[in-house]
């Protein structure tokens, strides 16, 4: 299995690295849908540090109640004044901040569960799978609401933590699929007979080639971990003053916004919620399409003629 | 059979852990929960009689070390007993049997026509690389994107407040007595079309995309040119030969997203106020009802891992690789 | 005095049903510095799993290694020292190496840990890389793995088994995945290096005539046993097991040089007894001759396990009761 990834994350020296980072770019024009995907995920990161530099206070009121939208308020107000446009840059963060720590906090258990419990295999590896599995069956959500409900603090913080701690299994369960396949390539062994320490074999000659499984495992927690999080926020769960694009819709519904028809109100927070996870979910869909050319949009693969037409083939009695 | 024998076995530990989860989450509270929601019964009604000594049990409370509370609170759930629900003026039990095949029915329906539809469109796609199908990943992938919620809302909002073609809440005509009659039956099918929608909908895009990508990758296995070279029909290659091992993927994940789809109905539940047990567990939430918590918790957890025990029990028929271990 | 000894090496493999599967069964052999012992035997024989035990890649279930005279350390710091005298090269030069590392890591790694000072590494892995003859090695040195040919990567490999300074060279059918055309160019390389660096070299082959060509004795391996062992020329030239005699049959055009015309019989003989269906029987026989399903010779006696007997050419002996005085008489008349 070629990662052509993989060697932009490892490279040690700086000759190495510059081909690798040729081969980034060629990987972008490679898959157009990972370049779409990029270009939507830094547009949101953008929007994100714009509010932490040029916003104070995107929740601040205004007597213009309920506008439609307009040249002065492109995405109107709320029924409290709020201007929707303000709100939503200023949501960016905290959600973005939410996902991304989620999404790390599970990586990081993925990794280490994951690719340390196949590495060693025997007793360990049998527990860790165990538990692993379990705790993929056990239905997330409703444990993070039940949680959540009972724990009543509302900070970003406990969220975080548990959603990170519900969704690294998926994640583990495949880096333990491909670790198995490679602890016994030769080139593991090779290094065993080098003299390298188990530890050392794991993190640098094992964990580069599976950056592009890591980084994809990542990925799918960010989009979990926001969907949760703006499942939480509307359900109110969480602190509802906070600003989120989950916390909008919340107040969204709870005033009313269907009722009056104010769909300028709830329209745009989801929206970029699903933007975001489009966006997060195409660079998923190139980093598939690297590690397997087979999936690429091309015919290069199978000769027109093939079982594309259906043209009926002589069949062999 | 020693496959099912394993399943059974991975199963039990599984409930086991999700019962010791369900044990340890009332200690997230200060104080003694058992105490604060007997406080609550008393406010709204007379609270039956050894309902504290429940109470006690369930929240892993009161007298001695908290082996013998996991031992009492294995033996109250044992008996399916969860106490009474202040909120909902019933015992729990109650409440989650009137609510429970509402939700199951509706999510095991929706998530069973997405799967065929979408492992279809996906399979097709694979197979014919046909553009207008492959525009079709972005839509879906977008649509996948979307939280059930929201996508719950906007329905709500388009069919509900501005064509005024669907009910907008509920499970059935709230004037109707629930019988086995075409009234009933009709105003149950009314009122479910939006939710099962909204599940279709988000799950539709993941079901394409992964059957579309198993398709594209079994095409290029030596035993599909194979076939193909035997001038076996294209159709029979597409459906004896490729579709068949790429979608043995797909069951897997079916297996896994069971829990992925009812986390997802619960919010959809609270959106159409489709009376579920979503429903109930948000209500419990929102009135700190301890008890209905957790027994809607276990029986979602029971709920979803018979469903997992089922698909891995027929990928186990499907798979003649899990057959040969047998 | 010998640099290794292997003495009654055993490898079982847990099964997941029945018991458990025996790959190597009781193998005992010795290698010499500035010589090479060739192992020749079908695939699925535990060619590789000798290499691999040998290496301390796979803990043996019973018999010693010597190192030196030495009982070879397990474990921590005697299990370094070990590995430094015993490097591998690899059959498959493409999972070998380290897709995401560049020809230099894998030879600095090796020369770092056993203690190479720092100040002159890149001396050190230009003198590698020179003495495999992958020049210039500067640049060589800054390839990665997918860059290379399968030649080119057996070369790096090689590289890598030198760096510790090995004593002994472990090559696991070091050019069977390479073209033809380099073949011999890498056992050249091997060969060199032996003579140059003195070292013990234990070829694993299932090719005969380059296991002639480059080494001095030769072992035949036929389902975990040593089933016949001398000089290369004496096994080469007067094949005396029954299934050295297949395989130089198969390989005849190759190396047959005329002294003697043993292939003809044996293959007709073959033809009689069904060798198929004796080959598609996986059943070990835990007693007894393993080859006797498959054996045009085979005999009442041939239900007790052979010992190794002399055929004649000193040092020259094989694993088969055709060679015990008591039997030879019968034997000639099935000849």
């Amino acid at each position: 299995m070629s990662l052509p990834l993989s060697p932009a994350a490892a490279s040690p020296d700086g000759d190495a690295s510059s081909r690798a980072s040729l081969r980034g770019w060629r990987v972008l024009r490679r898959s157009p849908r990972m370049f779409v995907g990029l270009c939507i995920v830094f547009f949101f990161v953008l929007v994100a540090l714009y509010r932490t530099f040029f916003i104070h206070n995107g929740n601040a009121l205004s007597h213009q109640v309920l506008k439609g939208p307009s040249a002065h308020d492109w995405l109107g107000t709320t029924q409290l004044g709020q201007n929707v446009l303000l709100q939503l840059i200023a949501s960016a963060g905290p959600t973005l901040l939410v996902g991304f720590a989620a999404g790390l906090l599970a990586t990081i258990l993925a990794v280490v569960i994951g690719i340390g419990g196949a590495f060693l295999g025997g007793r360990s590896d049998d527990l860790l799978n165990l538990v692993t599995n379990v705790v993929l069956v056990i239905p997330a959500v409703p444990l993070i609401i039940v949680v959540s409900g009972f724990l009543k603090s509302g900070g970003i913080g406990p969220i975080i933590v548990i959603i990170a701690f519900t969704s690294w299994a998926g994640v583990s369960r495949v880096l333990r699929g491909i670790t198995l396949t490679m602890r016994n390539r030769d080139f593991i062994s090779a290094s065993k007979l080098s003299g390298e320490r188990t530890w050392r074999i794991i993190i640098v000659e094992l964990l580069p080639n599976t950056v592009a499984f890591v980084i994809s495992g990542f990925i799918f927690t960010v989009i979990f971990a926001i969907l949760t999080q703006a499942g939480l926020a509307f359900l109110g769960l969480g602190d509802v003053n906070a600003l989120t694009w989950g916390n909008m819709l919340y107040w969204a519904e709870v005033d009313g916004a269907l009722e009056v028809h104010a769909w300028w109100w709830f329209l745009p927070p989801g929206l970029c919620i699903a933007l975001l996870g489009t966006g997060l979910a195409l660079i998923n869909f190139g980093l598939d399409e690297v590690l397997n050319p087979r999936l690429r949009s091309q015919r290069a693969f199978r000769p027109k003629t093939s079982v594309f037409d259906d043209t009926p083939v002589a069949e062999v009695p | 059979m020693k496959y099912f024998a394993r399943k059974c076995g991975f199963y039990l530990v599984a409930l086991w852990g999700a019962l010791t989860v369900n044990f340890f989450i009332p200690r997230l509270l200060p104080g003694n929960p058992a105490q604060i929601m007997l406080g609550k019964m008393e406010m709204t009604s007379t609270p039956p009689p050894g309902e504290y000594k429940i109470l006690e049990h369930l929240m892993g409370v009161g007298q001695g070390s908290i082996v013998s509370h996991y031992w009492a609170y294995l033996v109250q759930v044992s008996h399916l007993d969860f106490g009474f629900s202040f909120s909902q003026g019933e015992t729990v039990t109650h409440v989650i049997y009137q609510a429970l095949p509402w939700t199951l029915a509706l999510v095991g329906t929706a998530t069973v026509l997405s799967f065929i539809i979408g492992t279809t469109l996906g399979a097709l796609a694979g197979w014919t690389r046909n553009r207008w199908l492959e525009a079709l990943v972005p839509v879906t992938t977008f649509l996948t994107a979307m939280p059930y919620f929201f996508v719950a809302l906007i329905l709500v909002y388009y069919f509900g407040f501005i064509m005024h073609w669907l009910p907008l809440s509920g499970d059935s005509d709230p004037l109707l007595l629930p019988a086995w009659n075409w009234t009933f039956f009709s105003s149950a099918l009314q009122h479910a079309i939006l939710p099962a929608a909204t599940l279709i909908l988000v799950q539709l895009g993941g079901w394409m995309m992964s059957m579309r990508n198993m398709t594209l990758t079994t095409l290029s296995e030596d035993y599909v040119w194979a076939a193909e070279a035997k001038g076996i029909k294209s159709r029979r290659v597409m459906i004896g030969y490729a579709a068949r091992n790429a979608i043995l993927p797909s069951v897997t994940n079916f297996a896994i997203s069971i829990g992925m789809v009812v986390g997802g109905s619960i919010l959809m539940e609270l959106v159409f106020s489709y009376q579920g047990i979503g429903y109930y567990l948000i209500q419990a939430v929102e009135n700190d009802d301890y008890s209905l918590v957790q027994g809607i918790f276990f029986f979602i957890s029971v709920a979803v891992l018979l469903a997992n025990f089922i698909v891995d029990v027929m990928y186990g028929f499907i798979d003649p690789r899990t057959r040969q271990t047998q | 005095m010998s640099v290794l000894e292997v003495r009654q090496l055993t490898v079982d493999f847990a099964q997941r049903r029945g018991p458990k599967f025996r790959a190597v069964d009781e193998v005992s052999f010795e290698l010499y510095a500035g010589e090479t012992l060739a192992l020749v035997g079908e695939s699925g024989s535990g060619k590789s799993t000798i290499a691999r035990a040998v290496s301390s890649l796979i803990r043996p279930s019973s018999g010693e290694i010597l190192l030196n005279g030495k009982r070879a350390g397990t474990r921590g710091r005697r299990l370094r020292e070990y590995r430094r005298a015993v490097q591998m090269v690899f059959q498959d030069p493409f999972a070998s190496l380290n897709p995401a590392f560049s020809v230099g890591h894998h030879l600095r790694r090796p020369l770092q840990i056993y203690g190479h000072p720092r100040e002159d590494l890149d001396i050190a892995v230009e003198g590698l890389l020179e003495s495999v003859s992958l020049v210039p090695p500067t640049l060589m040195a800054s390839k990665l793995p997918h860059e290379l040919s399968g030649g080119q990567r057996q070369r790096v490999a090689i590289a890598r088994a030198l760096a510790p300074q090995p004593q002994i060279i472990l090559a696991d059918e070091p050019v069977s995945m390479l073209d033809v055309s380099i073949r011999l160019e890498i056992l050249n390389l091997l060969d060199g290096l032996k003579r140059e660096r003195d070292l013990a070299l234990l070829y694993i082959t299932h090719d005969l005539a380059t296991a002639r060509h480059f080494s001095t004795h030769i072992m035949v391996m036929y389902r975990g046993e040593i089933v016949e062992r001398g000089l290369a020329d004496d096994v080469i030239l007067n094949p005396s097991h029954p299934y050295t005699q297949l395989l130089a049959g198969s390989a005849a055009g190759a190396i047959r040089s005329g002294r003697r015309q043993v292939t003809a019989p044996v293959e007709r003989q073959a033809k009689k007894s069904n060798i198929a269906l004796a080959e598609l029987s996986e059943t070990v026989s835990a007693t007894g001759c393993r080859f006797r399903a498959r054996c045009p010779h085979a005999m009442e006696i041939c239900a007790e396990r052979p010992v190794e007997l002399s055929v004649g050419d000193p040092g020259h002996t094989a694993k088969c009761w055709l060679f015990d005085p008591k039997f030879r008489a019968k034997s000639t008349t099935t000849r």
